[in-house]
């Protein structure tokens, strides 16, 4: 077949690191191919070469047999090869026309806005991918899931022969998953070749026709999606053998209930949650995006509002209605979304990791004792093995998986009895994924009971003890390891089926 | 615990033997006094000062280092608090009034009969109060503090003016002057004041839990609020404890000249905020100190008066104070990608 795009002994360094390291690949003309590695691997240092947002230190880059450069991502789009990024480049307050048109608005004779042919040839575009938006409409209206979508519609709009995705559907839903898949599809009919970077093993055997995997900046391989397994691709990814991910439930001995949640009710969010906890107990919450998962966990925190419900501790009721109240109960919460709520980005390592206990690591009069917490700190580094030069780093500057890591290392400080896991491995390479999944199973089998909030189902199924679903703000359905299975777990979730809980 | 500046590394490079180590210490001096913020600007106020001693014969006699001092006493008093305020993300534009508040107040009730400490009490209650209004607003109402503060500063500006019908409150007895007038050791009090608050302050923001959680909170205050931290409480007491500052500072001001005017304090705030963030400190928050704050007054009064001996017109003073904003916070970008760059 023919190559489109092909890269010749591409290499990229910055200080430090040799980011991209001599990587020679083509892409098919036509192909959606899956790009996968774990963070660091190089990838997205590759794909804003290729997008031009970055410049290679040597190599060539050959597009339809014609070796081209470019000095910025303006220059790539021009000549065909847009990308679109995993932050989004939208501006809340402009409308869904003039964000798809940024900065290429139709003009007239004194470069004047021509407003109506901006909204037609909005509408236009709107028509061909099914989507029901309102040119005009503002875009902070739009939820996460159409924003994400509207930003992959901006760089087709720019009718691109090829299409680089960064981890598109991080934050969409099942549905609009779906979605994004037959468009994709739609377009790949239609010529348009496709670079698909992702983290979600289950996708690239979804959509891809075939998958490049990176290690390290190299190269390590590309293979048909027909001729490889996802173990395969696991091992190819950190370049040794994981023989599970998920590990084992080994020597677990299931202790009674002593965290139980009752009637948990929030108008219009979730209504009726009652479910117990026993020690010891991996428990999954499985739900689409919007089931409400999150707002019960953070709502049991007592970081969101409720309106009726009781939290009892070993048959003893406690009152919870702000965090401090949780953390003095040992409970932990860990949120999915460690940027925008879990850490403090712009600080250090050291001040991050005591943040929830600092009253702990004071003295009576309130001054805080510099010895004890920087053996805190070390300690708590050392045990979850958090690679950073000093604990005096920012923890701005760490991967995605040691930033994962510091956010468990920070609760595991106050020492919780109960953890509540929202989505725990969300953005994490799969090496860091093994430890966290590790470190898990360590605090269950030491007796405490931990929640865990995922959409990943595999992950659910590979770790839990118990998975409850839910579906609009109700539990639908509990599944016992017996019948784990996706399609029975999926139908509780999209409400085709419910049982009453026993 | 951050400054490094000591007279130690220049005698031990003059001691080194081969020129390639007293090159290389050379390099890990100058990096080890641009990694802070406070000692590079005790090298800049020394340098400065230095050249000043040459320049003029005035400057290094005690009348007029004593004169700086006094001067910068009030903007440095108040920048303790603003710094805070700062580092938690926050902002008080409502200072100057505030100042000018406390001093009024304090008049009038002197006047009236009441006794000193009595009064002093009442003009630092009145201050406390405003900032428990704006810290509210901020906090509870969730109100944005630029607003909150500025509306603050003008409707109490519009009080005091109202209420003194624009007249200062003239002839306070000698037992409350005595505390902006009266020396020890020669140096006169409110001086004592403004070291003691500086000392005090800055030693809390390093140590103390309370105050290290402003530091949360400007970092990222929703990730704080699920931390367990009490967000508001300590919002509204940073607001109490800027105002309270800004109220001590107006009783010294109104001990020191024998009157309380409703004008006095004008502009005031954003001198203050100048000096904090020439001292470190951004208007995003979670960074500055307490030290760096007093030393960016201190670098802003050594500043005036330096052009004032040298007999530099008052309106370029304005010009190079505003120009050293901007190159603080140049200096500080260029830092951080270097900073970057390096990793």
């Amino acid at each position: 077949m023919e190559k489109i795009l092909k890269t010749e002994n591409i290499s990229k360094s910055f200080p430090g690191v040799l980011a991209v390291d001599n990587v020679s690949f083509g892409l098919e003309s036509g192909e959606i191919l899956a790009l996968i590695g774990e963070n660091g691997a190089g990838k997205s240092t590759l794909t804003n070469i290729l997008g031009g947002v970055l410049n290679p230190d040597q190599g060539r880059i050959i597009l339809e047999e014609k070796e081209v450069s470019f000095q910025s991502s303006h220059d790539a789009i021009r000549e065909g090869i847009s990308m679109v990024f995993q932050e989004l480049s939208l501006v809340g307050n402009l409308s869904v026309a003039e964000n798809i048109f940024a900065n290429r608005h139709p003009v007239g004779p004194v470069n004047n806005i021509r407003w109506r042919k901006l909204y037609r040839e909005t509408e236009d575009l709107l028509l061909k991918f099914n989507l029901d938006l309102d040119p005009m409409m503002l875009v902070k209206r739009l939820s996460m899931g159409q924003q994400q979508i509207l930003e992959i519609l901006k760089a087709i709009s720019t009718n691109p022969k090829v299409l680089i995705l960064d981890e598109p559907t991080s934050s969409l839903t099942e549905a609009e998953i779906d979605y994004l898949f037959q468009n994709i599809r739609k377009l790949q009919d239609q010529g348009m070749s496709f670079i698909y970077i992702t983290h979600k093993l289950s996708e690239v055997f979804q959509i891809a026709n075939r998958v490049m995997v990176m290690r390290d900046g190299k190269y390590v391989g590309i293979e048909k999606m027909s001729a490889i397994t996802e173990a395969d691709l696991v091992s190819m990814m950190v370049g040794r053998e994981i023989v599970n991910v998920y590990g084992a439930a080994s020597g677990k001995t299931m202790a009674s209930e002593y965290f139980r949640v009752e009637n948990f009710c929030r108008e219009g969010v979730f209504h009726n949650i009652t479910f117990g906890l026993r020690r010891g107990e991996i428990l999954g919450f499985a739900g689409l995006v919007g089931a409400g998962r999150t707002e019960l966990a953070q709502s049991i925190f007592g970081a969101e509002p409720k309106d009726s419900g009781q939290i009892n501790i070993d048959g003893k009721p406690v009152k919870i209605s702000r965090p401090r109240d949780a953390i003095k109960n040992r409970i932990a919460y860990l949120t999915e979304d460690r940027i925008g709520l879990g850490l403090f980005l712009s600080m250090q390592i050291r001040d991050n990791l005591i943040a929830p206990f600092l009253k702990q690591l004071s003295s009576a009069i309130g001054f805080m004792k510099k010895k004890l917490i920087d053996r805190h700190v070390r300690e708590k580094i050392k045990e979850f093995a958090i690679t950073t030069p000093s604990i005096y780093q920012k923890i701005l500057n760490l991967s995605g998986g040691n930033q994962q890591k510091a956010l468990v290392a920070m609760w595991m400080g106050i020492r919780p009895e109960v953890i509540i896991f929202d989505e725990p491995t969300r953005g994490v390479d799969v090496g860091a994924r093994v430890e966290i999944y590790q470190k898990l199973r360590e605090f269950a089998l030491a007796g405490t009971g931990v929640i865990m909030i995922s959409s990943d189902l595999p992950e659910l199924i590979g770790m839990c003890d118990r998975i409850l679903v839910m579906h609009q703000g109700e539990i639908k359905g509990e599944v016992l390891p017996d019948d784990y299975s996706e399609e029975l777990i999926l139908s509780f979730a999209t409400g085709l089926n419910s049982q009453p809980l026993g | 615990m951050s400054t490094r500046v000591n007279s130690e590394n220049g005698s031990n490079l003059e001691s080194a033997i081969t020129s390639v180590d007293q090159s290389r210490m050379l390099i890990n001096a100058a990096k080890a006094l641009t990694a802070y913020r406070e000692s590079v600007l005790i090298l800049v106020i020394l340098i400065f000062g230095l050249c000043m001693t040459f320049a003029s014969p005035v400057f290094l006699t005690w009348r007029n280092i004593e004169a700086i001092l006094l001067a910068l006493s009030v903007e440095a008093t108040i920048a303790i608090g603003m710094v805070i305020l700062l580092i938690s993300g926050g902002l008080d534009l409502s200072v100057g009034s505030t100042l000018a508040f406390a001093g009024v107040v304090t008049g009038l009730t002197l006047n009236a009969g009441v006794p000193v400490t009595v009064s002093i009490l009442i003009g630092l209650l009145a201050a406390a109060g405003v900032g428990m209004v704006n810290g509210l607003l901020v906090a509870k109402m969730k109100i944005n503090p630029f607003i909150t503060t500025l509306g603050m500063m003008i409707s109490i500006r519009g009080l005091l003016l109202v209420t003194a019908k624009g007249r200062a409150v003239l002839n306070l007895s000698e037992s409350f002057t005595v505390i902006g007038q009266g020396r020890l050791f020669n140096v006169q009090y409110p001086i004592y004041v403004m070291i003691a608050l500086v000392i005090i302050g800055d030693i809390l923001m390093r140590n103390s839990r309370f105050m290290r959680q402003n530091y949360y909170i400007g970092g990222n205050e929703k990730a704080a609020r699920l931390s367990g931290i009490n967000v508001d409480l300590v919002k509204i007491f940073d607001y109490c404890l800027v105002a309270v500052l800004a109220g001590i500072a107006g009783l010294l001001i109104t001990a020191r000249f024998g009157s309380s005017s409703v004008t006095v304090g004008g502009g005031l705030e954003l001198r203050v905020i100048t000096a904090a963030i020439i001292g470190g400190a951004s208007l995003s928050g979670g960074e500055g100190s307490v030290l760096g704050a007093f030393l960016g007054a201190l670098f802003m009064g050594v500043l005036a008066n330096s052009l004032n001996l040298l007999g530099v017109d008052v309106y370029w003073q304005r010009l190079i104070t505003g120009l050293i904003l901007i190159i603080a916070v140049v200096f500080d970008v260029i830092n951080e990608r270097r900073k970057e760059r390096q990793q």
